[in-house]
């Protein structure tokens, strides 16, 4: 049985350069935190409904190299790479990320996830992604998006989600 | 670049914030555009000019009552909209269910 969905919570303020996401699991943190370093599992679940995820190089420890591959369900493929600064089992990762289908590289990401223990055996990560500049931040919130508008969606995501379940 | 006219669908006529502000006070309740001139606290000209927008792509249904029109949000067109939010939100969201069922089956292991 599927247990009632936690949501996914996402901070993204105008003009700054850094964004927080925030979900909790019915899991305890150590559990969450191998699910974040066992490279079996990692592929498991990083990535949309659709898309599969190829590790070409992965040492979860503090001063590793990362490197994935993802295909999106039409085919195409993105690699993202990165070192991992600091992982302290089972509190913290603190790695940096960059995109590869950008233009130009030199556009990274230092991301710190955290994993805070909450009673019942669950837990809550709390993953913080600082950007070069407040430009880097939206493009990569809003890509798709035909709009010039650098608002946050955050808003229109609340009202949505106000709306739909009444 | 030409871009496509903000009445071509909901997706574009959400992109303006005044426009997401009109489906945020409304919420669930019918108004007329005089209630929404002052819940918003904006002249009427401007809310009648983004709720027609609204009007256009179906986000907003009309309905009359004596000689008042009333508006509400239409759920039906709405849906789509909240299922395809960004990308980027979607893919930290759908990320996160499928760790849900790994945890799951993991938490089956270690008992």
């Amino acid at each position: 049985m599927a247990s009632k969905k936690n949501p996914t919570t996402f901070s993204v303020e105008p003009g700054k350069q850094e964004l927080f996401i925030t979900r909790e699991f019915d899991a305890p943190r150590e559990l969450v935190f191998k699910a974040f370093t066992d490279p079996d599992l990692y592929v498991q679940w990083l990535g949309p409904h659709g898309f599969t995820t190829t590790l070409e190089m992965f040492e979860p420890v503090s001063g590793g190299r990362w490197r994935f591959v993802q295909r999106d369900p039409d085919g195409n493929e993105y690699g993202s790479h990165g070192v991992n600064h600091e992982v302290l089992a089972p509190e913290r990762i603190i790695c940096t990320f960059e995109f590869e289908g950008l233009p130009d590289s030199g556009h990274v990401v230092l991301e710190t996830n955290r994993f805070e223990e909450l009673p019942g055996g669950r837990t809550r990560i709390v993953s913080q992604s600082v950007y070069q500049s407040i430009a880097d931040r939206d493009g990569m919130v809003e890509a798709g998006m035909e709009s010039g508008t650098t608002d946050s969606y955050e808003r229109l995501d609340e009202i949505l989600e106000k709306l739909l379940v009444k | 670049m030409a871009r496509r006219p903000t009445t071509h669908d909901p997706f574009n006529a959400v992109a303006e914030p005044k426009r997401r502000m009109i489906l945020e006070v409304m919420g669930s309740t019918e108004r007329s555009v005089n209630e929404l001139v002052v819940l918003l606290d904006w002249p009427q000209p401007m809310v009648s000019k983004h709720l027609g927008v609204l009007k256009k792509v179906e986000l907003v249904k009309e309905h009359r009552q004596g000689r008042q029109r009333l508006y509400r949000v239409n759920m039906e067109k709405l849906k789509p909209i909240h299922e395809w939010v960004t990308p980027f939100e979607k893919y930290w969201s759908e990320s996160y269910e499928r760790l849900d069922e790994v945890l799951e089956i993991l938490k089956k292991k270690e008992k």
